[in-house]
């Protein structure tokens, strides 16, 4: 070995400014994605600390009382949004997925691609837009009503779950489908006896998450069902109360009462999304390994 | 055959919705539109008892409001998914890409709360007058330190808009192929130099559409702006200051609409908001598909 | 004796050789087998024998190797590497795929770096300085040993811009259309692109792509090139251009080559190394050192019988 020193190590002003730039900008690189980690986490911290107090069984039991009482619940919130939200699922889930079949088993590609643009358009769509459409389509002359409310939902979750059922489709291997019509099964009964059943992970995923999302969604309600009582609601005709919209009203108040419903509400409703977030995610991977698995 | 029926008319059925969404949104705006015609756009009235209305202070507010969110959004978002594709430690990829997608799963409701009700007081408290006392003589940093505004309302849009750009970013990164990369690193450029070099080039198009879709997201927000911004008309110099967004003064007035023409009005605003959602989605969807193009016959 | 090309008739012989061997047929089998051992050592002899018996005589080591061995997250991929890389020499790592030959040729140039668990023990020494030693930048590394890729990976850029890459980089844009023009020429390409220098280098042939690739690499006026079977994703015309290319370039720099291609070898090479895969009871494949040598010495007279089983296409 040299002695001398190793010309290696020596590096021109030149080369050093060049080696400090890359360090800098991988330390920003870093410090981006540690901001964002911590802008999530003093989010979901703050809304926890804020709202954990004010969950008790009454919260989930009661009706909201009277303005100026204390005490009650978000129990009519809680249930308008299962209802609304599974009124949506129950429209979107099947729409989406005729649609993902649609575009893979029987479209030509031509249609495909512009049915995916009609959906990923109308996924770019303003909600509020959505909702003034619900609006002028059902509302008006008609009044509120939990279906109105449901159906603007269901146009959030359609594309949500079509993409997705699509994107799992067509990871089921072409060898499932030969076999399926080489037994001499029609096309529709391949997709349904054969196709559908594998891809069934990604379809459950695809709505846990457009669940997620439209039981978050507040814009299309403000329009459909934001009049309603403090009482619990079954009658689909009529407008419910939703945790979305007791969010955002009560976010507005000065009582402080209010506010920390609103709080607790919050973190009924993150939690509930965080939780379907998680799910949706484990699941899809683990549906991607066994269809991978299948190939 | 029944089957290849129902998935057809599914089909049909959302391109059929779009249009009807147009539609029923520009009918509803139709008395206001013959009201005050294209004057609309460049009027700043906003006044329930004379019945005038107008959408350019709103207009403003809205491209204000985007365009800040996005100059702040861009940068963290493409430097985050940089960190995500090349930087990362192995395992910490997945759970830190799963930790930047929660931030988009959280309500815009649930970020409108807390922006009113924490960020917004500590913005007031401590960060506004800092601004003010250091920088006040730049006018954007001149008016009174407030809860609401401008700039509690632009940190919440930045919030939704960075994971959306940050994922397509991340996803765009991976794609570039090893063996550009390899080539840059053994003509001994730096990791930094072979991104700025090699990897940002390739994928440009992508960062466009990426950051187009981020922009979408940032017009339409009704919600969380609303709850954040003031709801104030005009156009205020300073980021203190409250200001309106289209999408955002729906939201607050539709309920409470004094007269039809207000009604009217508000769906006036949404047929505007409706026209640059459309334009700035469509325009990402061309620009994937030119990419997509591109790629398939190299 | 004639350079015959090892058509269908030599590779029957072979399977014929083999197959005789596994039966364990008489004596007569055993000569056929030595007949063809000799023909094709014979046509090996011939292609080497244009270089020199002793090729490293008045030439500096440039690499030293010693003990090297290199694992990915502890699993051992090549070890016992002590071999020396002499300066203006060709030479060729050859071997059966799977023996390591392009980990240690990245290894050279600290590309290994890149791959996260990728450990080197042993020293590797450049010009007599540890190219391992904490302290030393792996730019500077790269910026004195080039690298040239399996497949061609030109930037989708302008020819002149792939070219230009490596000097703006480092700073050497003086006369950066002369630099520019050297490299191309170097690398046998200027003829053909300098009309269109700013037109992209993706609409070049993957031969021409490679020449860039060449020509992009010699730029930045480094003291060795390394390349990765250059010519494996080529047809055989442009192979042959770029073994004639190694040919000229070695004058001026030095040059290690991996290839599967033993022929390539014996033609382009002065020392050649040759790899092997040793299998331990465990069943754990390891890639090792077998022979070293001036490359008409291991094609003729090779000292391992590994070396000579697999130059005579025995096996690999």
């Amino acid at each position: 070995m040299s002695t001398e020193v190793n010309p290696l190590t020596i590096v021109t002003p030149r080369a050093r400014r060049r080696k400090l730039v890359g360090t800098i900008m991988e330390l920003v690189a870093t410090s981006a994605a540690v901001l964002a980690v911590i802008v999530l986490l003093i989010v979901v911290v703050s809304v926890a600390r804020k709202g954990l107090p004010a969950l008790n069984a009454d919260f989930f039991t009661k009706n909201p009382v009277p303005f100026g009482q204390t005490g009650g619940g978000i129990k009519n919130a809680i249930v308008g949004t299962l209802i609304m939200t599974g009124m949506a699922t129950l429209i979107a889930v099947p729409v989406g997925v005729l649609i993902a079949i649609f575009n893979t088993e029987f479209a030509a590609p031509a249609v495909a691609e512009f049915v995916r643009l009609v959906l990923n358009v109308l996924a770019g769509v303003p909600t509020i837009v959505i909702g003034i459409f619900i609006f002028g389509l059902l509302v008006v002359g008609n009044g509120q009503s939990a279906i109105a409310a449901s159906i603007g939902l269901s146009i959030v979750m359609v594309p949500l779950i079509a993409r997705a059922t699509e994107e799992v489709l067509v990871l089921v291997p072409a060898s499932l489908r030969e076999a399926g019509m080489g037994l001499g099964a029609t096309r529709a009964r391949t997709v349904v006896t054969v196709i559908l059943p594998t891809a069934v992970g990604g379809i459950v995923t695809a709505t846990i998450v457009a669940v997620a999302r439209a039981a978050g969604e507040t814009a299309p309600l403000l329009f459909t069902s934001s009049i309603f009582a403090n009482a619990v609601v079954t009658d689909v005709h009529q407008a419910m109360a939703s945790i979305p919209l007791t969010i955002f009203v009560d976010s507005e108040s000065p009582s402080v009462a209010d506010q920390q419903t609103a709080w607790a509400a919050a973190l009924v409703l993150m939690a509930g999304v965080l939780i379907m977030g998680i799910i949706g995610r484990a699941l899809s991977l683990r549906t991607r390994r066994q269809i991978e698995r299948a190939r | 055959m029944l089957l290849r029926g129902l998935a057809g008319a599914a089909a049909l059925t959302v391109a059929i919705v779009l249009v009807l969404i147009a539609y029923k949104v520009v009918d509803q705006a139709g008395d206001a539109i013959s009201a005050f015609g294209l004057g609309f756009i460049t009027s700043t009235e906003w006044n329930a008892v004379t019945n005038q209305f107008g959408a350019l202070d709103l207009i403003w507010g809205t491209a204000v409001t985007s365009l800040f969110a996005l100059i702040l959004a861009v940068p963290i978002a493409i430097a985050i998914g940089l960190f995500l594709s090349e930087l990362a430690p192995r395992r910490l990829r997945a759970p830190v890409g799963a930790l930047v997608e929660l931030l988009a799963a959280i309500p815009s409701v649930v970020l409108g709360l807390w922006g009113i009700l924490v960020m917004g007081p500590f913005l007031e408290s401590h960060i506004e007058p800092w601004l003010n006392i250091h920088l006040g003589f730049i006018p954007l940093f001149g008016g009174t330190p407030s809860n609401v505004g401008l700039l509690p309302a632009c940190l919440v849009l930045t919030i939704m808009v960075v994971p959306i750009v940050a994922s397509i970013s991340r996803e765009l990164f991976d794609s570039v192929p090893g063996d550009l990369k390899a080539g840059s690193l053994a003509l001994g450029s730096t990791r930094w130099e072979m991104v700025r070099s090699v990897a940002i080039p390739q994928v440009s198009g992508g960062l466009v559409a990426a950051v187009i879709l981020g922009l979408a997201r940032a017009l339409g927000e009704a919600i969380a702006v609303s709850q954040t911004i003031g709801g104030a008309l005009g156009r205020p110099t300073s980021i203190f200051g409250s200001a309106d967004t289209l999408a955002s003064r729906i939201a607050n007035q539709y309920q409470g609409a004094a007269t039809s023409l207000q009604t009217s009005s508000l769906a006036y605003l949404a047929t505007i908001l409706l026209v640059f959602s459309l334009v700035a989605n469509i325009s990402a969807q061309l620009i994937v598909r030119r990419i997509r193009r591109r790629m398939g016959t190299r | 004796m004639t350079i015959r090309d090892d058509g269908p008739r030599g590779s029957d012989k072979m399977r014929t050789m083999t197959e005789s061997e596994q039966s364990g047929q008489d004596e007569s089998g055993a000569e056929r087998a030595d007949i063809v051992l000799a023909r094709s050592q014979a046509q090996m002899a011939d292609i080497a024998a244009k270089h020199s018996a002793t090729p490293t005589e008045g030439k500096p080591v440039v690499l030293g190797l010693r003990d090297v061995a290199v694992a990915y997250s502890g699993a051992v991929a090549i070890r016992d590497v002590n071999l020396e890389i002499h300066k203006t020499l060709v030479t060729a790592f050859i071997g059966p795929s799977g023996c390591g030959k392009t980990t240690l040729l990245r290894s050279l140039n600290r590309m290994n770096d890149l791959i996260p668990g990728a450990t080197v023990s042993g020293s590797i020494s450049y010009h007599g300085h540890d190219l391992n030693a904490s302290g030393v930048d792996p730019v500077e590394v790269r910026r004195r040993i080039g690298m040239v890729f399996q497949r061609p990976n030109p930037f989708p850029k302008s020819i002149f811009d792939n070219v230009a890459f490596g000097l703006r980089l480092h700073g050497m844009k003086d006369n950066l259309h002369d630099r520019v023009e050297k490299a191309l020429r170097h690398a046998g390409l200027w003829d053909e692109v300098h009309t269109r220098l700013k037109s992209s280098a993706l609409s070049l042939s993957g031969g021409q792509q490679q020449r860039l690739c060449i020509a992009r690499a010699l730029a930045i006026e480094p003291d060795v090139v390394l390349m990765d079977e250059p010519a494996s994703a080529l047809d055989p015309i442009a192979t042959q251009r770029i073994e004639d290319l190694v040919a000229e370039l070695k004058n001026d720099y030095t040059i290690v080559i991996v290839t599967h291609n033993m022929q390539q070898a014996a033609r382009v090479a002065d020392m050649t190394a040759f790899f092997s895969v040793d299998v331990q009871e465990s069943g754990s494949r390891c890639g090792i050192l077998v022979e070293h040598a001036p490359t008409v010495e291991l094609f003729t007279r090779p000292s391992d019988e590994r070396t000579e089983a697999y130059v005579t296409g025995r096996f690999g």
